[in-house]
């Protein structure tokens, strides 16, 4: 049985928030696919509660596993994801235009999803068990780069799914950072990229596909709109705008139901949330939110040992950088890269990777040291 | 540590207040402008196809043209709630409410593209669409602009037709462009050079009020109208070889013998391009496919039957080149010779003595033929057969081309398994047995023979420039060339080819038959089924050959009968046509089709 003291510690705020914000997500989804050019209401929310209760149960199974055992296994995972990589690109099936699904026959998962929690796993092991007085020079910094980074990130650059790579990236950097880096190193990296900038952007633009550049071409101006998706960021504005200080109210926004916002119910998920309950609503949700990734990182202070340390400030990059690309998204802050808003945005995949992340969080705070340092 | 991870957390904090200073500026200060745009104004999202370019003959005369008509498409957002609207909306169309409502749910995902209801309504439904455009702000009409083949079935296999983009092509980068509705070329010419003849579609969004009048437009790029193309194609020639062949089955092919351009590509029965111009309704697209004369079937360059005597134009050059024969060499002729079995001259009596290669061209001697085939081994007579083109598709621009077999004994080894023997040269070389050939091939072949050995690759499209367009050079002896062309002048002059002489012009040709197998046995007597295919292949002036002609009708009996009529008035409405003449032109009277009987 569960120790009680463990129990005791397990951190309720954390899971009935997370809860709240799915169960929002659930409403949010009925809404914005309401029956008003269908005979009928699409089944998507039902979906998504059949995907909450089994990612709560992935959750209860992840916090009352010892966190400390998945890191001990932490290298045989990062293997199996690797794998798992190479054969989504071998014999992976395609949709929306990039290979990003393993069929099982009578389900199928994308590979990218979980492989970022078995990375972090590995890092934060790594991390730990490196001599800890010494901030990373340059010589270590490369060997854990092309040890954990690079190979991985460029299976996923091939799929393609940029947005994925881009915040295994991310998630890498932050927590190197919190390992500490040598100021030189960072000083000279900042300079570099400001330099390289229009180089590599030029680069990148151009290794880019059609869809993508329109994607940033849009962003910048979406009046040149070549595409269309000029026209996806104003509608996502003009949806987020309509909703006013109070909002429209449930079931009354107009923009999803009528399909004016593509991706109404996965990526843009916010914007009919910020259309139906205002500026009220969404900063409610904001704070939601925020409870959550303030946890996260508190967890990362309190936990018994480093690597618990990496591991809830790891998970809890990740879950703030797709909050805030989303987010960037949808306000037309950022250019469209489709990443889901986490716990909201309809998709089972994410949704129990998103669970299970917290679930990783629960099981690092209930074995927290009795003194927090 | 501790410290880094405090910092991490302030910087998702500043993060937080920048989304929150973006969130009222949105929703606060820019509220109201946002709310009335979601609610009162809506953007759409509209493409228009550029009118595609006209496809002309070679003189400029259009073949094709573009006309206006005129949709009725619907808004689906605006689609009224209550059953009786929704009737009354069908009843101003002329369509039932459930059609309406079936014909919005097919219309596919997405808001933004109207659904099409009516294609190709009257003035009058116009004016009535317009008119109650209060009560159903969703209603559209647009204007299309189809295609209209003036000549209907004139030239329809070099045409070919339009339809609407497949699945695989909505799908492919090819056609990004192409808006979901429009229509493309699927086949021939409208096809191969679509993308010359589609233009750019007209993108906008446009932005309009609750009774759906534009507002505004935005990001409006304008249609460019396709590109105008000229085909090699003379329509008068054309007309006529398709009025010659009217009533049989079988093709044409007119080639300029020094440039590999077409200048009649024919094939009967053929169809109508104007039943695909607005998409083809099901009930006409199951005519067409199980009519059991295959009229979508293009003949000229995917029927491949053996060439019969129209060979022996390969088999004299090959003998007269190789040094097997010379101009004077002559054979008996008593109707049949002994080679392992018995060899019949399609002559019963036979030719008499003393047949030479005039002779034996101008009365199609079989055994003066199997003389050489005795001579010759079939996998030279091959490489001769397939520097005139055979045996390989032209690679005329028009799919589908089959590309005919030359056996050889390699061939004979690896299809039949099985060694070549020396008598099935003797069948090869008069052109039967494993050999053949499509109309075009031997209308390249006739070109190439008469003109030096030059072959060139048939080419439909006039304004391009083919920097390829020679393929191979052979470069026939003159003397030889000479002996060849004055022995197919003979044939038409005074042997098997008599019926297509001309005052007009003077014609050189061969006449062939394709036997049709087991006749007899059949006991079919002259059923049309039974009954031989006939070819006659042809070149004018013989002096200073400018065209080639090749004519095939299957089932049509003896070459010399069926076949060379039509080359005959083909050849002379070419130079008619040439000169000026009033002949030339579309009121000459249908000529009656030749009979095949006799």
């Amino acid at each position: 049985m569960i120790d009680r003291r463990l129990l005791k510690n397990f951190d309720l705020g954390l899971l009935f928030v997370a809860l709240a914000i799915a169960l929002i997500g659930v409403m949010t989804i009925y809404s914005a696919t309401r029956p008003v050019l269908d005979a009928e209401q699409q089944s998507f929310y039902l979906k998504q509660l059949n995907w909450i209760g089994l990612s709560l149960l992935a959750l209860f199974f992840v916090a009352r596993l010892d966190y400390r055992l998945p890191l001990q296994l932490a290298y045989i995972f990062f293997g199996i994801g690797v794998v798992l990589l190479i054969i989504v690109l071998i014999a992976g099936r395609i949709g929306m235009g990039a290979q990003r699904w393993i069929s099982l026959g009578f389900f199928s998962f994308q590979p990218s999803e979980f492989f970022k929690i078995f990375f972090i796993l590995a890092v934060s092991r790594y991390l730990s068990e490196m001599e800890q007085e010494a901030e990373l020079d340059l010589r270590k910094l490369t060997k854990i780069t092309a040890v954990f980074l690079a190979f991985p990130a460029a299976l996923i650059i091939m799929q393609p799914d940029l947005g994925t790579a881009l915040i295994l990236i991310f998630i890498f950097i932050s927590m190197v950072m919190i390992f500490g880096i040598r100021k030189k190193i960072i000083a000279v990296a900042v300079i570099i990229g400001i330099i390289s900038v229009p180089f590599i952007g030029n680069i990148l633009f151009q290794s880019l596909k059609g869809y993508q550049k329109y994607r940033i071409v849009a962003f910048l101006d979406p009046g040149v709109d070549p595409r269309g998706i000029g026209y996806h960021i104003i509608q996502s504005k003009v949806t987020i705008g309509s909703g006013g200080f109070m909002g429209k109210g449930f079931q009354k926004g107009t923009q999803g139901p009528l399909r004016f916002l593509p991706e109404r119910h996965t990526d843009f998920i916010f914007a009919i949330f910020a259309e139906e309950w205002g500026f009220m609503g969404s900063v409610l949700l904001f704070l939601l939110y925020l409870f959550i990734i303030i946890r996260g990182f508190q967890t990362a202070r309190v936990a018994s040992d480093k690597a618990g340390c990496y591991l809830a400030a790891g998970i809890t990059s990740m879950f703030t950088f797709y909050f805030v690309i989303n987010i960037g998204m949808t306000l037309g802050m950022a250019p469209v890269v489709g990443a889901p808003l986490p716990l909201m945005s309809y998709g089972g995949t994410a949704l129990l990777s998103n669970f299970i992340s917290l679930g990783f969080i629960e099981s690092i705070r209930m074995r927290r040291s009795c003194l927090s340092y | 540590m501790d410290r880094r991870i405090v910092i991490g957390i302030y910087i998702v904090l500043t993060i937080f207040g920048a989304f929150l200073i973006r969130l009222w500026d949105l929703q606060i200060i820019k509220g109201e402008k946002y709310r009335t745009l979601a609610e009162s104004n809506r953007l759409r999202f509209v493409e228009t196809p550029a009118p595609r370019g006209i496809i002309y003959d070679r003189n400029n005369l259009p073949l094709v043209r573009n006309v206006q008509s005129f949709d009725i498409s619907f808004h689906r957002e605006d689609l009224p709630k209550d059953n009786m609207s929704l009737a009354a909306l069908g009843r101003l169309i002329g369509l039932e409410p459930e059609d309406v409502m079936a014909r919005i749910k097919k219309g596919g995902k997405g808001s933004l593209e109207p659904v099409r209801l009516k294609q190709n309504v009257t003035f009058k439904d116009v004016a009535m669409a317009e008119a109650r455009r209060i009560d159903f702000p969703g209603l559209q009409v647009d204007v299309t602009v189809s295609r209209d083949y003036i000549y209907g079935q004139l030239a329809s296999h070099v045409i070919g037709y339009l339809g609407r983009l497949t699945l695989a092509q909505a799908n492919s980068p090819e056609y990004d462009d192409v808006p979901r509705e429009a229509f493309v070329g699927q086949w021939g010419t409208e096809k191969n050079y679509d993308t010359l003849l589609r233009g750019t579609a007209a993108k906008k969004i446009i932005e309009v009020d609750a009774v759906g009048r534009v507002i505004k437009d935005m990001g409006i790029n304008d249609p460019v109208k396709g590109r105008d193309i000229r085909l090699t194609i003379d329509k008068n020639v054309q007309q006529e070889a398709e009025k010659s062949l009217l009533g049989s089955t079988g093709a044409v092919v007119v080639l300029n013998a020094n440039t590999g351009e077409v200048l009649a590509l024919a094939s009967a029965p053929a169809f109508d391009p104007n039943l695909f111009a607005k998409g083809i309704n099901y009930r006409d697209w199951q005519t067409l496919l199980n009519d059991p004369r295959k009229p979508l079937l293009n003949r000229a360059i995917q029927s491949q039957y053996p060439p019969g005597s129209t060979f022996k134009i390969v088999s004299a050059i090959a003998a007269l080149e190789e040094g097997l024969i010379t101009d004077s060499t002559s054979v008996n002729c008593s109707g049949s010779i002994n080679f392992g079995r018995r060899f019949r001259c399609w002559k019963d009596g036979g030719h008499g003595g003393g047949v030479d290669l005039y002779r034996g061209i101008v009365g199609s001697c079989d055994v003066y033929f199997y003389e050489i085939g005795k001579r010759i081994s079939i996998d030279k007579l091959a490489r001769y057969a397939s520097d005139f083109g055979l045996g390989k598709p032209s690679g005329i621009e028009l799919e589908g081309e089959r590309s005919g077999t030359v056996p050889t004994t390699e061939w004979k080894l690896k299809t039949k398994k099985e060694k070549w023997y020396k008598g099935e040269t003797l069948n090869a070389i008069i052109g039967q047995g494993y050999m053949t050939a499509t109309p075009i091939q031997m209308a390249r072949l006739v070109s190439s023979a008469v003109n030096g050995g030059k072959l060139y690759r048939p080419h439909i499209l006039k304004d391009f420039f083919f920097e390829n367009n020679t393929e191979k050079s052979v470069n026939l002896k003159p003397e030889n060339v000479f002996l060849l062309k004055r022995a197919l002048a003979g044939v038409v002059t005074e042997g098997t080819g008599g019926r297509a002489r001309s005052s007009l012009v003077n014609i050189g040709g061969k006449t062939g038959t394709s036997q049709v197998i087991a006749q007899p046995e059949h006991g079919g007597g002259n059923a049309e089924e039974y009954r031989d295919h006939a070819w006659f292949v042809a070149f004018a002036p013989v002096e200073n050959p400018e065209i080639a002609v090749a004519v095939f009708v299957e089932h049509g009996g003896h070459g010399g009968s069926a076949a060379a009529p039509i080359a005959k008035n083909v050849i002379e409405e070419y130079f008619n046509c040439k000169l000026g003449k009033d002949e030339c032109g579309n009121e000459e009277p249908v000529p009656q089709n030749p009979d095949p009987g006799t």
